[in-house]
């Protein structure tokens, strides 16, 4: 068995959700290599390497590549699928793009969003928000695979020694150009890997408002989400949205503050450990999760938990 | 130019969906069922194209059973002009979908096919992004804005980091995201009107595409259940609990 993982990166940094897929392949089992495929200049490819569990990284660095460019990575990751029994990605938004281009390309079904490895060909994923869990098996010859990162531990980011090689081929197939973007920047940890999450829906009111829980987060170290009713509502960016269509979290902490907990929602948090709610509706549905629940309003509540916190 | 928006019928997400007691699936029977919420995004999105000019006609394909016809009648009383109804199970994959997909745009020629990110039964969110790769197209995926020039469209993307802009070459394959429109609701006398609008069936075979499932379903459970937990009197209690018994501040 031989498995090649997409990593995901910005050309500058190689994204953590890359190294939770590495232990999801490690579960499959067979000789793990990465494909760096950017415009990063090798710096990338040496976080790559030194990832425990790893024993090659294939770089191929192209400005056509840059950006994750789905219509020309997808060419490259087929050309080389011949050599492997598994091709995988993190379902991060770059996986999500770029996997089920290079599935079709080589006629096969993929298998989205896995939470769980049973054997080498049959896998675990939520469907309908994770309401269900279906237990899936593939009977094709290369499994194209993408990873829920919260669903397995991040492999040790150093302590492997992979050898690096260029993988040559792939041009710029002349698609898609890529123009710019408009990241949120933030000192606050990354959502999705953030030990501690609190997150504000519609009872948040206005954006101004989300101060309010930026100075929790930043006495607790915690990332800051949202629910698709505060981001529709224009008060965060879209990368806040916490459920099924956003991000998935999965921290040790996870703070729902004026969220109804939709299915939706849930879908994005349940999994956390421990689950607190701060809502005015002593009937929310956000309480029937909730570890620990507080029945108050908000506004008397975050500051007060913001003093107490010290 | 033309746009084919294809429209997924799937439960209805207000609804609890229910694991069938052999765990063999959910249950199906006697559950309201509606249009994937991203589709009616993405229908809406071709009806202002349609209405700015940008477009001529709005076409619907839909595949899965019979009962899938309503989904179609609910695209063209939003305002679609036509709909196509292939008949196929319930339960086909995004790589048979896609590929009966690419003879319907084989045979209808559309500028742009616009289709939801994800489906919110399956959770896959594959089919765009596979229609596009067996078209040889462009694909602007999770796209919450769009402006078309010419022979190219500009995209905004959502991606984990923020939003993405992206010029991607038309013809082109764009998978909608919630924040690209709110859509309308179709009003009595346009679901009257839609009654009479042309809707084509036809087969998977008809098309000549072999949609086999390549997946096996082998199991479908409900997930863990979370222990009930407990009401706090105050602030302080809460912030005791977390130090002293759950141990996570
Ligand atoms: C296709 C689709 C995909 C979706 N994807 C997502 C997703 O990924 N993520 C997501 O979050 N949602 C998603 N949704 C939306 C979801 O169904 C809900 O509409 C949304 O989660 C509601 O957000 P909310 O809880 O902030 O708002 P509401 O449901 O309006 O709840 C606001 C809560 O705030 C409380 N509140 C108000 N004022 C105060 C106060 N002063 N103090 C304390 N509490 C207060 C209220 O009691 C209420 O419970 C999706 C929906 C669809 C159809
Ligand atoms: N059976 C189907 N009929 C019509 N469109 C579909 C079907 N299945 C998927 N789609 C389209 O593909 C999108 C993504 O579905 P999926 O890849 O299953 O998450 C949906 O939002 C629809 O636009």
């Amino acid at each position: 068995m031989s498995i090649l993982i997409l990593a995901d990166h910005d050309d500058g940094q190689l994204a953590p959700a890359t190294l939770n897929t590495v232990t999801a392949a490690t579960q499959i089992g067979g000789d793990i290599h990465i494909l760096v495929a950017g415009d990063s200049g090798g710096e990338v490819a040496k976080s790559a390497a030194a990832i425990a569990g790893v024993s090659k990284v294939l770089t191929a660095d192209d400005a056509a590549l840059a950006h994750g460019i789905a219509e020309n990575v997808a060419p490259l990751m087929q050309s080389m699928a011949s050599s492997y029994t598994h091709l995988m990605a993190p379902a991060t938004t770059t996986g999500k793009n770029i996997m089920p281009r290079v599935a079709a390309l080589l006629d096969v079904m993929q298998v989205s969003d896995i939470i769980k490895v049973e054997s080498a060909d049959s896998f675990q994923r939520p469907i309908y928000a994770g309401n269900a869990i279906a237990t899936v098996t593939s009977n094709e010859a290369i499994k194209v695979v993408t990873v829920r990162s919260t669903a397995f531990e991040a492999a040790a980011a150093e302590g492997g020694s992979a050898a690096i090689e260029s993988a040559s081929g792939s041009a710029d197939v002349g698609l898609s150009n890529y123009v710019k973007s408009e990241l949120s920047s933030s000192e606050r940890p990354e959502l999705t890997s953030a030990p501690i999450v609190i997150s504000g829906g519609r009872g948040m009111q206005d954006g101004a408002n989300f101060a309010m829980l930026e100075k929790v987060a930043d006495k607790l170290g915690a990332a800051v989400g949202a629910s698709r009713a505060a981001v529709d509502a224009g008060f965060v960016p879209n990368d806040y949205q916490v459920g099924q269509t956003g991000k998935v979290v999965a921290p040790d902490l996870y703070v729902a503050v004026g969220i109804s907990g939709a299915i939706q929602h849930l879908a994005g948090m349940k999994d956390s450990k421990v689950i607190v709610a701060i809502n005015k509706d002593e009937e929310a549905p956000i309480f029937q999760v909730a570890d620990f629940g507080l029945v108050a309003d908000l506004f008397d509540a975050v500051p007060e938990l913001e003093t107490t916190l010290g | 130019m033309k746009v084919l928006v294809p429209v997924k019928r799937v439960i209805d997400y207000n609804v609890k969906v229910r694991v069938k007691a052999d765990n063999t699936g959910v249950e199906l029977a006697n559950v309201k069922m509606a249009m994937n919420p991203f589709d009616e995004i993405a229908v809406e999105e071709a009806l202002r194209l349609k209405e700015s000019g940008g477009a001529d006609e709005v076409v619907a394909v839909s595949i899965g059973p019979t009962q899938n016809q309503e989904t179609i009648r609910t695209a063209l009383a939003m305002g679609a002009d036509r709909g196509i109804h292939i008949e196929a199970p319930h339960e086909i994959e995004p790589l048979a979908v896609a590929k009966l997909l690419k003879e319907v745009v084989a045979r209808e020629e559309p500028g742009l096919v616009f289709v939801g990110k994800q489906a919110i039964d399956d959770d896959c969110n594959q089919t765009g992004q596979m229609l596009a790769a067996l078209l040889g197209w462009a694909q602007g995926t999770f796209v919450s804005g769009i402006e078309i020039k010419g022979d190219s469209a500009a995209v905004i993307r959502e991606v984990d980091g923020g939003l993405e802009h992206l010029e991607i070459r038309m013809p082109a394959v764009v998978t909608v995201d919630l924040r690209l429109n709110e859509p309308r609701y179709a009003s009595l006398p346009n679901i009257m009107k839609a009654k009479k609008k042309p809707l084509d069936s036809m087969s998977a075979a008809d098309l000549g595409v072999d949609i086999a499932p390549r997946l096996t379903i082998t199991r479908v459970e409900e997930p863990p259940a979370r222990e009930a937990g407990i009401k706090v009197c105050d602030v302080a209690e809460l912030v005791d609990k977390l130090k002293n018994e759950a141990k996570v501040i």
